[in-house]
């Protein structure tokens, strides 16, 4: 149980910075997700956590102790890897058992929380097996059960279902999400997948190019994203953006649809990108602004994504329910509420209302 | 792949059966000149099929070694040579484990430095380096010793190991860390267990190295107590007029052959396992 702290965290790996700056703070039990493409820092910023990789700048704190120069087996600290790192010509319970035995605990005890871990990730069975002869999954409980027994003050998941089946990940961060509920151990995942990191997070964190962008519930982040960036990145299918002129309370887009806003955008002017997200978008509602020539559609099952070029220029993805009957080639009424319009500023990116 | 080709196959075996029999049949002939009087061996009429007298020849190699030359009982030679070739072999395995493992898990100045040297003696036989070699094992005091028998020829196959451990995952070494292991138990409890295969397979080739060593046991022993078998096979073969006991040294040589093979079979399991199986 403890708290993790990151206050003013930058790394720096010879002249190259990457990572400027990061604060955060996460509560005793909490799950935050970090989340970001290739090369954001995520990895780097969790690994500075654990004691992995030194840090340049700024301090981190594990349950109140500043941790930069401790070395990651006095960090009081588990960690689940991308490729599992299970050592392979030991049995699951040696895997299970290695870092406790090296802590000098007493074998009754060690026996006790494997096979109490065992028991709740349903590995009983296997306990004698090697890594080789588990599945992609079952390696991936083993390594989390090598990570509960340690009972540490915090979890450090490195994009653990990375490297599974579609299905097996579905079920596999349901199964962690419990896990970890039940525990209540403080927790930092890292992953690329937003859907991951939507459905898992209490808190999520998107990190781009070393920065972290916006930090927030999940809902927080999906309704009001701060940057252009976050509002592309959270939310599948991904927001569209169209380039417009914010005036007189409304944004013009080019070929001349006017959407009015309210609120403090209602006041300011210059040039805007305005982001509508697929779902949000009407069919033939009232004095409907745009018009989309459908070009393509996908059918999911429970719903369906249409494609399409708005008259007067830019693409357009809109998402419908599948019992609506759309044609290829046909031309949809369409309109937005005002509450669902996002608006960042051109240059910048920042979110304007 | 589908392959169909029965005449290419035949091709294969038959070529297969030739060299087995052009390696083998030598080594056949000595089997059976080691069975038979010297009388028949030198006169041509030892015939293809084993003679009468195997054990005798045997016991008399073994025991008291050659009449006509003196030479050291081949059961006394053996042993020199087992603990020549295990020293050497296992002394070289140790060494070069160690090294590899520095190079590679560590960095302090020089690294790199000081691996591109161990590679560059592992180029250098023994006879290139003979000369000084001899020069400090005499001064060093060792000659006529196993000591000096052994220890020059512990060069290194750092860069085997080398190799090995850079294929050993990053994250490996990240979990061991959150583990608590530092790097004396990291070696000890993963990497050791990990190059056993590795280690079989260079033990055989050491072994059989240091088994046949020829060069630098004959330099540095001039007691006769301390011959290697190599060496005492080459010097119970005589060149002037007196009659070699051929019949001593057939079977010397059929039993000088053993210990290698029987390594070679214990080994094999051990590293054709760990070349065929894929360890994630």
């Amino acid at each position: 149980m403890a708290t993790v702290e990151l206050k003013g965290v930058r790394k720096t790996y010879g002249t190259t910075k990457v990572i400027h700056g990061v604060d955060l703070e996460i509560a005793d039990g909490e799950l935050v997700v970090i989340v970001g493409p290739s090369g954001c820092g995520k990895s780097t910023l969790l690994r500075m956590v654990a004691g992995l990789e030194v840090i340049t700048e700024g301090t981190i704190a594990i349950d109140g102790t500043v941790v930069n120069q401790r070395e990651p087996k006095d960090r009081d600290i588990a960690m689940v890897f991308q490729n599992y790192a299970l050592y392979p010509h030991m049995s699951v319970y040696d895997n299970m058992a290695y870092g406790l035995r090296n802590r000098g605990m007493n074998r009754d005890e060690i026996d006790r929380r494997v096979r109490g871990a065992a028991a709740t990730l349903e590995l009983g069975a296997l306990l004698e097996r090697k890594p080789r002869q588990l599945s992609g999954g079952q390696r991936q409980r083993v390594a989390m059960g090598r990570a509960i027994v340690r009972e540490p003050k915090a979890f450090l998941f490195d994009e653990p279902l990375s490297n599974l089946d579609a299905k097996l990940r579905v079920q596999m961060r349901v199964e962690i999400k419990k896990l970890q509920r039940q525990l209540g151990v403080t927790s930092l995942y890292v992953t690329h997948d937003q859907v991951e990191a939507m459905t898992m997070a209490d808190r999520l964190v998107v990190m781009n190019a070393g920065i972290a962008e916006q930090i927030g519930t999940p809902m927080e982040l999906y309704a009001r994203p701060a940057t252009i960036f976050v509002a592309g990145f959270i939310g599948s299918p991904a927001m569209n953006f169209l380039p417009g002129r914010l005036e007189g309370g409304a944004v013009t887009l080019a070929g001349g649809a006017r959407l009015p806003v309210n609120g403090s955008a209602a006041s300011a002017g210059g040039d805007v990108t305005l982001g509508i997200r697929p779902e949000h978008v009407e069919l033939n509602p009232s004095g409907a602004p745009l018009r989309l020539k459908v070009e393509l559609i996908e059918h999911l099952g429970a719903e369906s994504l249409i494609y399409g070029k708005l008259e007067g220029g830019g693409e357009l993805t809109v998402r419908i329910d599948a019992e609506k009957e759309v044609a290829i080639g046909s031309t949809l009424a369409l309109g937005v509420t005002t509450r669902h319009l996002h608006l960042f500023d051109r240059a910048g990116g920042a979110r304007l209302n | 792949m589908v392959e169909n080709r029965p005449f290419a196959n035949l091709a294969a075996h038959v070529i297969l059966w030739l060299g087995i029999a052009v390696v083998a049949f030598p080594v056949y002939l000595t089997f059976v000149a080691s069975t038979h009087e010297p009388i028949d061996i030198v006169n041509g009429t030892m015939g293809l099929l084993p003679g009468g007298v195997p054990f005798q020849n045997y016991a008399d190699a073994l025991f008291a070694g050659t009449k006509q030359i003196k030479s050291t009982p081949v059961l006394q030679m053996m042993g020199n040579s087992l603990v020549m070739a295990l020293a050497i072999a296992l002394g070289k395995i140790a060494i070069s484990i160690i090294s590899a493992y520095a190079v590679v898990f560590f960095r302090f100045p020089f690294r790199m430095f000081f691996f591109w040297m161990i590679f560059v003696t592992l180029m250098l036989p023994v006879e290139v380096r003979i000369y000084p070699t001899y020069k400090v094992v005499s001064d060093l005091g060792m000659l006529n010793s196993y000591a000096g028998l052994t220890i020059p020829l512990i060069a290194t196959a750092t860069l085997l190991f080398r190799q090995f451990f850079l294929t050993i995952p990053d994250e490996l070494v990240e979990a061991a860390k959150i583990d608590g292991a530092g790097p004396m138990k990291f070696f000890r409890d993963v990497v050791l267990p990990l190059s056993r295969t590795n280690m079989a397979a260079l033990f055989v080739i050491l072994f059989i190295y240091g088994w046949n060593q020829y060069l630098w046991p004959l330099l540095v022993t001039t007691d006769s107590s301390m011959d290697t078998i190599v060496y005492g096979i080459r010097r119970m073969i005589v060149t002037s007029d007196a009659n070699t006991d051929w019949h001593i040294v057939m079977a010397t040589t059929m039993l000088a052959m053993l210990p290698p093979v029987f390594v070679v079979f214990a080994m094999q399991k051990l590293f054709v396992k760990g070349l065929v199986e894929t360890e994630k």
